[in-house]
């Protein structure tokens, strides 16, 4: 398949001046809102306007090649008596990524976490309403196997403490067993590695432990682990908060030649990388999904009035 | 801009600040701190070079090697190979008991921890035994180990009733000594692992166990070692368990015919017995001897100090919890 011709435009190169902090406008080009820092004298010809927009990386695929896998239908999810998701229905598909957007405490990860039952984790937390992966209630499913099929990247890089290779392995081999040996699974744990576009950076050192690894390239080994057990859902808790540019960059990269192979959930707190990689965004506000759609309409025309408040800056 | 910015304040010559123009009070109290901290240093070095100065003087090659006896001629009563020997045996076989027990006790309390209150009844437990004397061990083990059912942990002495003291018995109290030390780094090790690290784990299909046994426990081994390393200097320098639990015999008296499980079902000594035995205080009156076994013992201790700070600075898994903390 051939790349559309914006791809041209993806941001790969994290050297040179950072970029100014743009915030989108409802219906309007975005607008370079960086003050000038103190001191500095204003060229005549300043930056406003001319800078270059946030672009999306790719344009949507066809939707031959969208396929609904999971669906939430009324969920609710509350801790204690704090209901922090309030009838949630959400459709997420292969070939498409989805991005949760929202204030802090919107629910947005409690949401995300609740997609592989991790949210049972919590004691306190009950849930009601019904998560459909593949037309199958997912609490029909040993949750072990939902895990495999439903994996997550979390906000900062935690590689196990084990090799590069070990940390791939991990998620094919039986529970607490080494077996099956090395051998058995370098075409897998090789085909993963480089489907996190990580693999021609550590093919010569797979014995090497994993912590060893610079903060991106651990984040992209977590993301070959999550995609090692050849998941159809792959969750991203904020996968880029804790990584430089350049990092996000190629994770962002990443997560949109991925989206073909697996369905993609990405929470974010950054609304450029939002607009970046997401095809469909959805909106979350204390609890509630107060605007789902394209990616593209969210940004420029949103339709609820929280929407074009939180994507002009107004909640921060 | 018509004012000239104002300019910085000049700059300090000296990088540290000077206490100078403290109040009376506080540079009262620093130099109570300074004292204090000084101190402490002194006494270490001062034993160290006391004990050193004694004991190096009558330090000869030939005591390590030599079984000691009890004779009143010093030239004839030996070395100290038995009770070094007895320290080593008693040290590794304490800590191979206590290590298990203590890394289980730790992962129920930290990752399980349900019922709450049975955890805390288990944290209060291990906190007792940290508190409670060895001489206290001492005796309630030989109340335990002279039951007739534990018989074969030591042996029965003439009449048939069960002797209690032995390598075994002495190691198994000994093992309490160590199991606080070693729970407590094993606890602090996993508390420093982040939760998302097992989040992880458990998101990639894992249940609790195996995520326990594959992530957990390989980052656990320097603090396990810490805690390990601390309960042998606490083994080796017990003196009450030796001299109750273990028969305080000069030397190494095997007790069956299974050759190695005979010594220890046996009884025997450590260097701290024999320091004890060996000074003015006790019944060998050869100063000497006990100022040479202490010396040694005091170099075990030290080792054992460097050995946990070499672990502590070589932990591998130090990044994760470098970032946990962040």
């Amino acid at each position: 398949m051939t790349m559309p011709d914006d791809s041209a435009d993806l941001i790969v190169d994290g050297a040179g001046p950072p970029p100014p902090i743009r915030r989108l406008v409802p219906g309007g080009a975005p607008t370079i809102v960086l003050p000038p820092p103190p001191g500095t004298i204003t060229a005549p010809n300043g930056a406003g306007g001319t800078g270059p927009t946030v672009e999306r990386r790719v344009s949507a695929l066809p939707a031959a090649q969208v396929a609904e896998r999971m669906r939430t239908e009324e969920l609710r999810i509350a801790y204690g008596g704090k209901e922090a998701v309030k009838g949630v229905s959400l459709p997420v598909r292969r070939g498409e990524v989805l991005a949760l957007i929202g204030p802090s405490g919107c629910g947005k990860t409690t949401l995300l976490r609740s997609l592989n039952r991790l949210t049972e984790l919590t004691p306190t937390a009950t849930r009601t309403g019904r998560i459909v992966l593949d037309d199958q209630d997912v609490d029909t499913l040993e949750v072990t196997d939902l895990r495999r099929r439903v994996s997550m990247v979390f906000q900062q890089p935690n590689p196990f403490p084990m090799s590069v290779f070990d940390n791939v392995a991990y998620a094919l081999r039986e529970q607490g067993s080494r077996k099956p040996r090395k051998g058995a699974l370098m075409e897998p744990v090789t085909e993963a590695l480089r489907r996190a576009g990580l693999l021609t950076e550590v093919q010569d050192n797979l014995d090497h432990p994993a912590l060893r690894l610079s903060g991106g390239q651990q984040q992209r080994l977590c993301i070959a682990r999550a995609l090692a057990a050849d998941p159809e859902v792959l969750l991203l808790d904020e996968p880029c908060s804790a990584l430089d540019p350049k990092s996000t960059a190629t994770i962002e990269e990443l997560i949109v030649r991925l989206r073909e192979e697996v369905a993609i959930v990405i929470v974010t707190h950054n609304l450029q990388q939002a607009h970046r990689v997401a095809d469909k965004v959805g909106f979350m506000y204390l609890g509630d999904l107060v605007e789902y759609g394209d990616g593209d309409r969210i940004f420029s025309a949103p339709r609820e009035e929280r929407t074009a408040d939180y994507v002009a800056g107004a909640f921060g | 801009m018509a004012d000239a910015p104002a300019l910085p304040p000049t700059a300090r010559t000296k990088p540290v600040e000077s206490s100078r123009n403290w109040p009376l009070m506080d540079r009262l109290m620093l130099a109570c701190c300074w004292v204090a901290g000084v101190s402490a240093c002194v006494i270490a070095f001062a034993i160290v070079a006391y004990m050193a100065y004694r004991g190096l003087e009558f330090l000869r090659p030939a005591l390590f090697i030599e079984r000691p006896n009890a004779d009143l001629d010093q030239s004839k009563s030996g070395g100290f190979l038995d009770p070094l020997l007895g320290t080593l045996i008693l040290t590794v076989m304490g800590t191979a008991l206590a290590i298990p027990v203590a890394v289980a006790t730790a992962v129920w309390v930290t990752e399980y921890g349900r019922p709450f209150w049975l955890a805390r009844a288990v944290e209060s437990g291990v906190e007792i035994i940290a508190g409670t004397p060895s001489i206290v061990l001492a005796i309630f083990g030989l109340i335990v180990f002279q039951e007739q059912l534990l018989g074969f942990l030591s042996f029965e002495a003439e009449g048939g009733s069960v002797f209690g003291r032995s390598f075994f018995t002495a190691a198994a109290m000994m093992s309490l000594i160590a199991l606080p030390l070693i729970v407590g780094s094993t606890r602090e090790g996993l508390q420093s692992i982040p939760g998302h690290v097992r989040e992880a784990s458990y998101a990639l299909g894992k249940t609790k166990a195996a995520t326990i046994r594959r992530v957990l426990l390989p980052s656990l081994r320097a603090p396990i070692a810490t805690g390990t390393a601390l309960g042998m200097g606490r083994i080796a320098g017990d003196t009450a368990i030796v001299v109750i639990l273990l028969g305080g015999t000069l030397q190494l008296q095997g007790y069956g015919d299974v050759p190695g499980l005979d010594v220890l079902r046996g009884t025997g000594s450590t260097l701290t017995s024999y320091v004890y035995l060996n000074s003015p205080a006790g019944e060998g009156s050869a100063p000497e001897k006990a100022y040479a076994a202490a010396v040694v013992l005091l170099a075990i201790a030290i080792a054992l100090n460097f050995l946990v700070d070499w672990i502590v600075r070589r932990d591998p898994t130090k990044a994760v919890t470098a970032a946990a903390r962040r």
